[in-house]
């Protein structure tokens, strides 16, 4: 499948609606497939409804507009979407964050240092004393002269930088996240570490992500994060201290790719056939707050995507932020959430079992 | 559909042998889960390994079974071809070697 260079939204296509895409996803038969419904399984071991088991993490999508246009993106980012966070959407949630005692703000988007009030909110964040994670594509570092000092700004903000890397060679990496993209991450990589990131006994913390570069579920995460040590450091110098293994999970245009692949039944068949009741009851959706570049709340950045705000009477925007009554929600569950239960579970932060 | 001997759809159901003969597949199935644990040799090692011998001994449902296990377990394409590779040079050496037998027998017989 030849890589995108527009985003779904761009080419008007169909699963840039996320009604479309819900219908789809919500389907437990088809021709070639018959799974059980999510809800179901969750029923079965006494995990419906789904709850929260206290937030801790609030996570922030800073805005769609990426330079990069990765295959599996479930943003469906790139450099053609100019949906970004206000700094008044950023003020409100430092107000709501300034009344809770949650620890940790996690920055995602698209490529949040795009947003250009990305810095400001930052300084801001760090001023309130909280551990700050940016998820950092590394390209944007080298993609203009203006972010090239982003390694010492991150390092001033003792910043946590959690950077994709699906392979050690550049033929995986490419194919999922764009021509000549290994050999900039690399770069990247070595930028970071030459300022402290990465290297043993620093706290100057700096993970990897690896994504599986197929229609196929990532094996063990401690497996994975020797092998790339290995090659990373022999191959390049380059050192870093974790590596979270994150399934693919089937919306936007990791969706396309399953679709236009024919890969979608065979794959959801993998996820169901692979659900970990274990890691159900560890998935991120239960401490974990995601708010959307509009300021409105949902339970995961993949349930933002498909525009599931949170659920019932539960205040969905930023500025009517009430932490006990998201405590106390139901979450809200489809079909694509087999992917953060499948084997050993996955979640922003890796596996959960 | 034209027919063919071998259907992919027919892999998920390998367990299903344990119909005819339950004790022996028990057995069987629990063995070859032993086997392809992480020990000595890593799982990714064993993939490889499984990837291999799927082309010597020519198994259609283990190419596609280990291609996909060795992907999930981070080999890439290089990786994978060389290891078939190498069952390739064991086969064809496996054939050539016994020319040492054939040129044995042809002192034996020969003026």
């Amino acid at each position: 499948m030849k890589a995108a260079t527009k985003s779904l939204q761009y080419r008007a296509h169909e699963l840039s609606d996320n009604n479309i895409q819900l219908k789809i996803l919500s389907a437990t038969e088809s021709e070639n497939m018959s799974i059980k419904s999510f809800r179901d399984n969750l029923f079965d071991i006494g995990l419906f409804p789904l709850t929260v088991t206290g937030i801790d993490i609030f996570q922030v999508n800073v805005g769609k507009m990426c330079n990069q246009v990765c295959k599996h993106c479930h943003v469906d980012a790139g450099p053609d979407r100019k949906e970004i966070m206000t700094k008044e959407t950023m003020q409100q949630c430092l107000d709501a964050l300034a009344g809770t005692d949650i620890s940790t703000v996690d920055l995602t988007g698209g490529a949040p240092e795009m947003n250009p009030d990305f810095r400001w909110f930052v300084e801001e964040l760090s001023k309130l004393g909280k551990k700050i994670i940016v998820r950092c594509n590394l390209t944007i570092i080298l993609a203009n002269p203006k972010f090239n000092d982003l390694p010492e700004f991150f390092k001033k903000h003792k910043v946590e930088v959690v950077s994709s890397l699906p392979y050690f060679a550049a033929r995986r990496t490419d194919s999922q996240r764009g021509e000549g993209v290994f050999e900039k991450s690399i770069k990247a990589l070595q930028m970071l570490n030459a300022v402290g990131y990465g290297v043993e006994d620093s706290d100057l913390k700096l993970d990897l992500v690896y994504n599986p570069t197929g229609s196929f579920l990532p094996s063990s995460q401690a497996s994975l994060e020797a092998e790339f040590k290995r090659k990373l450091m022999d191959g390049f110098d380059v050192k870093f201290h974790n590596l979270y293994a994150i399934t693919n999970i089937p919306v936007s245009r990791d969706y396309e790719y399953l679709i236009v692949s024919d890969q979608y039944e065979a794959y959801m068949e993998k996820l169901v056939n692979a659900f970990n009741p274990v890691a159900a009851e560890g998935v991120m959706c239960r401490n974990t707050i995601s708010i959307g570049w509009d300021g409105y709340l949902h339970d995961c950045d993949f349930n933002q995507m498909l525009e599931l705000k949170v659920s019932g009477k539960t205040p969905k925007h930023i500025s009517d932020f009430d932490l006990q009554s998201l405590n106390n929600r139901e979450i809200i569950v489809n079909q694509h959430c087999y992917g953060c239960t499948a084997g050993a579970g996955s979640s922003c932060g890796g596996e959960v079992v | 559909m034209s027919k063919t001997y071998y259907n992919p759809a027919d892999l998920p159901k390998f367990g299903d042998i344990a119909e005819y003969q339950p004790e022996l597949a028990k057995k069987f199935f629990s063995y070859y889960g032993d086997v392809f644990k992480e020990g000595a040799l890593t799982e990714r090692e064993k993939a490889l390994i499984a990837l291999a011998v799927s082309h010597a001994v020519q198994c259609p449902y283990c190419i596609d079974a280990y291609t996909t296990g060795s992907l999930e377990k981070g080999a890439d394409e290089e990786q994978m071809m060389e290891a078939i590779h190498v069952a390739a040079a064991i086969k064809g050496g496996a054939t050539l070697v016994h020319g040492v037998q054939m040129m044995n027998k042809v002192k034996e017989v020969s003026m």
